[in-house]
């Protein structure tokens, strides 16, 4: 059913339960807003989308009211617009910090509509919150100084991540939005994952600033400073210099990261390239186990390349850690190789190699400080950036990043494959690791259209796929006409589905599951440019896929870097160099109160055991 | 009736009467009783509030039908000895009329009561309120039983909207609608929520039904799970009211108990059960949508409407959520019918309204009178007119989302059409009448500093136009006030009314904007004169005068 209305005197027809914002979005028309996320409930509290419907007393919030047949709405009415101007002043008003000197200064939605609405004096003051910012993160900074009580990032936290970390607490102008009813992110069940900052209209929640320790490292003679890249920031960085979303830009990336003085530019993808082989052996090791061994083994197998989803993990549902794959993440791999294969090959002491990351990822941050991620004797990764940040650093160097010309990456651990590329899109790890594992055990390409694995690919909440393993090579007979069952999660609210249903016994009888902590993977990351919507992540998402197709080498396998490690210095996948380096033990990090474990849960086992 | 008992004394056990003394003379009376020997022969009944507040303690000895007032501990022993041992009334207890000081006999015969109609009110201060039985002895249950034994849950939805009941929390929706709104949906279960969040400044209303009465809101709650099919009920009851939910808690206990509430209802095969729920001292919460947030266990702030409660309410179920006094309405209307509930009142406003008559009048007290009464005579009649010779001023009606009528508009009726038109509203109750020495610019801050602190902090509106207009109003109350400030009082007024979220930050602006259009040449004052007429606000220069021109 469609309903028909008139919006700002245009005739407009949309399906019934449109809210208005959207109608007017169809008729062209633009109602601004600061609390309404595109995919998520609508708090309703800013009151800056208000418009006038004809034969209403009271004017009603765009993103809340239905279309309805035969409603007369006018968005920019004097009524209208005088209300948005006055919610708009007492929010400047009432908003502390100092534009200039703020993160999001000349990025702010705040900043930007008070502009737009030409808002030139500030008649009525109001108190300012006198909350000293939260750093206890590693990850993010919330500075409640300069929230406007948007809600945005309580709903994301409760909604997308059905993590639910982020409340108000408080009343009246005494409102504060506080993690977990604690004073610090830290002391909370806050995965990190940092989506609350890329909602975040203004600057009171941003991802912890790390560009200074960057630039110490790279002022500093005595250091050799090398960074590695992950996939989702090519498709994802030219935003911040106002490409529009999905433009490719890895060689003006490669470029600019060598103007600012690295060392040496290489590519995560070599990490993840590493990962699937990792990755796909621990997942047939197990098959073998269980389908040949007549052994238990703990399946199905979760991906561990996202930060968030291992905190996730960890916090609530550490009853699963056996089941999650032992690998690093792909950044964690890197970094471990870097110190060790790539320091020994070049000859700098690993305590003079500065290993820094540009992460589409808050949770990264945190990842990298971690006690177990110092494999190679010293702290794999030292640095890690956001995509927002390294965008401030080029811009800070005067970089003149649209025309800068292309370059390429630095071998060997510049080297990989399409393969690794997808990492970077839900059901990315998933491909891969097929288009990998197919072959290995069929010694046959995976026989699908582009070496896509179409049903994981997409936005879907959780997808699900199949494949039949059929005529395998003779050391794999144990998979002849096995069905491998695979399934991909992304936001945490579906990883917390799909986990459910792994407690309830797996009827699916999923083999291999990827999860992303954040919606659409890591191309939809906490921190990744802003804003972040469905149509934003469809063209990173495109980006990605283009950038896969484009390449000679497109199955993780065929990594001739990846092949060299294995032959001079790991041996072999799952080998003991390979398990001192590039795996790892997850813990339960639940705390002992007040959440005791749901009755029906079994004890979790303390660690997982490599394979 | 084997009752040995000669006298029957009601002690008014209702709050007012409590804090004004009222222990210590029930302690005092035993102690009296027990020295005449007379325990046997008198029975003593804790009552809910008899209404005239302003007068207590107050005691009621029957069957002489003589009330007393004023009680001291130390009054009991003569009260004892010359009452109920020497069967002369005690005249220096009684309650002076308040025109002409001689004593009054019986609480009837005072004019506070004389022009009142009792049917809300009907038992409370006559019935103990933790006994059922004394509930049925007036009536009580015929309602339900009638109910469940001769109608169908259509007809008592029909017979409550043929009633024209409108709903007393303020708004005025008509009950009949609500209830057959969510009697039509069909999703189950379905929750009847009762509404005793009272938090308007002065006001007491559902507090004195809930000390006084609670079996009639829980026989009317049970009906009205009956007409819309529901099978659970709670009611909100705030924190502060202890002695209301202590009270509500037993009679739902003794209900249970006694199968008036529960799974076979009369045999009917309908079943009701209820839980009382407790705020958190939030004023919000009285707004619906917050109220059942509340009880749902989250954060006690509104959601926009649509979704109505109705539809959905209470964990999204369908529900019914209406106001104390609403519900207490009920069982009298099918006791008697619509018709006869329609005689009382005005046609589009029927029934009766309870208020809490407070501030500067001689009868501070609860009070109950027809719809369509005019406040001169609720003020003068019924309220006994000003105290200590001063002169009128206002009276401000509707609580923080009301207003304040001068006396120009003392004939407006109480009633749900003509209160908004003269620019104040029905509201749950609150009656604050105010004397010439109230600063109505000072009332209008005083509002808006309540409502600032009672705000949730939800929408931008509320959370922050009430603080710049409080702000602006104490800067003016300090002496501080420039041109220009009542203009942007007026926008700011608009702008909450427009814009904020729910009916706490819309009606915010209601007693500054009735004190700006009746008593506008104050704020005047306030801000070019430095001046408060009133004398209240203590930055401005003393009251002069009148006729005095300033310098």
């Amino acid at each position: 059913m469609s309903v028909h209305l008139t919006i700002d005197r245009i005739p407009v027809e949309v399906p019934e339960g449109t809210t208005l914002l959207e109608a007017a979005r169809a008729a062209g028309v633009t109602v601004p807003t600061l609390c309404h996320v595109p995919g998520v409930a609508s708090p309703g509290t800013c009151r800056v989308c208000v418009v006038e419907v004809e034969g209403m007393r009271t004017l009603q919030p765009a993103c809340l009211a239905e279309a309805r047949e035969g409603l007369v709405v006018r968005t920019a009415s004097r009524r209208a617009r005088e209300s948005r101007r006055l919610t708009v002043e007492l929010l400047l008003a009432a908003h502390g910090g100092d534009c200039p000197s703020c993160a999001r200064n000349g990025a702010c939605d705040l900043q930007r509509l008070a502009e737009s609405l030409g808002i030139r004096e500030l008649r009525f003051p109001l108190p300012h919150r006198e909350t000293p910012p939260d750093r206890s993160t590693p990850a993010l900074e919330r500075d409640m100084r300069k929230c406007i009580l948007c809600r945005r990032c309580v709903a994301v936290c409760a909604e997308i991540q059905g993590v639910g970390i982020l409340a108000p607490c408080g009343r009246g102008l005494a409102t504060e939005i506080v993690p977990g009813g604690e004073t610090e992110l830290a002391n909370t069940l806050c995965v990190q994952c940092g989506q609350c900052s890329l909602v975040c209209p203004v600057g009171a929640i941003a991802e912890r600033d790390d560009v200074p320790r960057v630039w110490a490292a790279l002022d500093d003679p005595a250091k050799t400073v090398i960074v590695q890249t992950a996939p989702a920031i090519r498709a994802a960085l030219g935003e911040c210099f106002g490409l529009p979303p999905g433009s490719r830009v890895t060689g003006r990336m490669v470029t600019a990261l060598r103007r600012l003085g690295f060392n040496a530019v290489f590519d995560t993808d070599f990490g993840a390239d590493l990962t699937i082989m990792e990755e796909g052996s621990e997942l047939l090791e197990r098959l073998r186990r269980t389908l040949a061994g007549g052994e238990p083994a703990a399946l199905p197998l979760f991906t561990s390349c996202s930060p968030g989803w291992i905190n996730w993990l960890e916090q609530y549902a550490p009853e699963l850690i056996p089941n999650l794959s032992t690998c690093k993440s792909p950044q964690q791999m890197f970094g471990a190789i870097a110190k060790t294969w790539y320091a020994q090959k070049t000859g700098v002491k690993p305590e003079n190699l500065v290993v820094v990351s540009i992460m589409p990822c808050t949770a990264k941050k945190y990842e990298c400080v971690r006690e177990e991620m110092c494999a190679s004797g010293v702290r794999d990764v030292d640095i890690v950036l956001t995509t927002r940040e390294l965008g401030r650093m080029i811009a800070e160097a005067g970089i003149d990043f649209l025309h800068l010309p292309d370059g390429p990456m630095d071998a060997p651990l510049g080297i990989s494959t399409g393969a690794a590329d997808v990492f970077a899109n839900t059901g990315g790890v998933m491909e891969a690791a097929l288009r990998t594992v197919y072959e290995l055990v069929t010694g046959r390409e995976l026989p699908l259209p582009k070496l896509h694995v179409l049903p994981v690919m997409g936005l879907a909440g959780v997808k699900e796929a199949a494949v039949t393993l059929t005529g395998v090579l003779p050391e794999w007979s144990f998979l002849e006409g096995v069905t491998l069952k695979v399934a991909v999660a992304h936001g945490l609210a579906n990883a917390r589905e799909v986990c459910a249903a792994v407690r309830a016994g797996n009827p699916q009888g999923w083999h291999f599951i990827e999860i992303m902590c954040c919606p659409g993977g890591c191309i939809g990351g906490g921190g990744q440019p802003r804003p972040v919507d469905q149509a934003v992540r469809e063209a990173r998402i495109r980006a990605i896929y283009e950038e896969d197709e484009g390449r000679p080498l497109r199955k993780s396998h065929l990594n001739p870097a990846v092949q060299a490690l294995y032959r001079e210095f790991l041996g072999r996948p799952l080998g003991p160099l390979s398990h001192q380096l590039l795996h790892t033990h997850y813990h339960d990090r639940r705390p002992a109160e007040p959440f005791p474990p749901p009755a029906n849960i079994p004890p979790p086992a303390a660690t997982n055991s490599p394979r | 009736m084997n009752d040995p008992a000669r006298f029957h004394l009601l002690l008014c056990a209702g709050g007012c009467c409590l804090s004004s003394g009222m222990a210590s003379v029930r302690t005092a009376l035993a102690a009296a009783l027990a020295a005449h020997g007379l325990a046997e022969q008198v029975r003593v009944t804790a009552t809910g509030c008899m209404g005239l507040c302003a007068q207590g303690p107050l005691l009621v000895v029957n069957p002489d039908g003589v009330c007393y007032c004023r009680l001291q501990a130390a009054d009991m022993a003569e009260l004892v000895r010359g009452h109920l041992v020497g069967g002369q009334v005690v005249e220096r207890l009684l309650c002076p009329d308040p025109l002409t000081g001689a004593p009054v006999r019986a609480l009837g015969d005072l004019d506070f009561y004389r022009r009142q109609r009792k049917v809300v009110l009907r038992n409370c201060g006559v019935v103990d309120p933790a006994s059922l039985a004394e509930y049925e002895g007036r009536g009580g249950y015929q309602a339900l039983r009638q109910a469940l034994g001769k109608m169908t849950p259509a007809q008592v939805v029909e017979e409550v909207s043929h009633s024209g009941l409108r709903g007393r929390g303020g708004a005025g929706f008509p009950t009949g609608l609500k209830w057959a709104a969510v009697a039509k949906e069909p999703a189950t279960p379905k929750y009847v929520v009762g509404n005793a969040d009272e938090g308007d400044p002065g006001a007491f209303m559902d507090r004195s039904l809930l000390e006084g009465d609670p079996y009639s809101l829980i026989e009317a709650m049970t009906i009205c799970g009956y007409a819309v099919g529901a099978r659970q009920g709670y009611v909100y009851v705030r924190a502060e009211y202890p002695l209301a939910i202590e009270r509500l808690e037993a009679a739902v206990a003794t209900a249970l108990a006694a199968g008036r509430l529960g799974p076979d209802i009369f045999g009917s095969g309908f079943g009701f059960t209820m839980a009382v729920r407790t705020g958190a001292g939030a004023f919000v919460c009285g707004e619906e949508t917050a109220l059942l947030h509340s009880i749902e266990g989250r954060r006690g702030e509104p959601h926009p409407k649509p979704p109505f409660p109705t539809a959905k309410g209470l964990f999204d179920q369908p529900t019914v959520l209406n106001n104390v006094e609403t519900f207490a309405n009920v069982p009298y209307i099918l006791r008697h019918g619509a018709e006869q509930y329609r005689a009382l009142g005005t046609r589009q406003s029927p029934g009766t309204k309870i208020f809490a008559l407070a501030g500067n009048v001689v009868n501070n007290g609860l009070v109950e009178v027809p719809m369509g009464m005019s406040l001169r005579e609720i003020v003068f009649d019924i309220g006994g007119g000003i105290p200590g010779g001063k002169m009128f001023k206002a009276v401000q009606i509707g609580g923080a989302a009301g207003g304040c009528l001068p006396i120009e508009q003392l004939d407006t009726p109480v009633t749900y059409e003509a209160l908004p038109k003269a620019g104040a509203m029905m509201g749950s109750g609150g009656l604050l009448v105010l004397d010439e020495d109230t600063c109505m610019v000072d009332l209008a801050r005083y509002f808006l500093e309540f409502l600032q602190e009672e705000s949730c902090g939800k929408c931008t509106p509320c959370r922050l136009g009430i603080k710049a207009m409080r702000d602006i109003l104490e800067r003016i109350c300090g002496g501080e006030g420039e041109e220009g400030d009542i203009g942007k009082l007026e926008l700011l007024s608009d702008y909450l009314a427009q814009s904020a979220l729910c009916g706490l930050g819309q009606a915010a602006p209601n007693n500054l904007l009735s004190t700006l259009r009746h008593f506008r040449v104050e704020y005047e004052e306030h801000i070019r004169r430095k001046h408060c007429r009133a004398g209240v606000c203590p930055a401005l220069a003393p009251a002069r005068a009148a006729g005095e021109e300033a310098r």
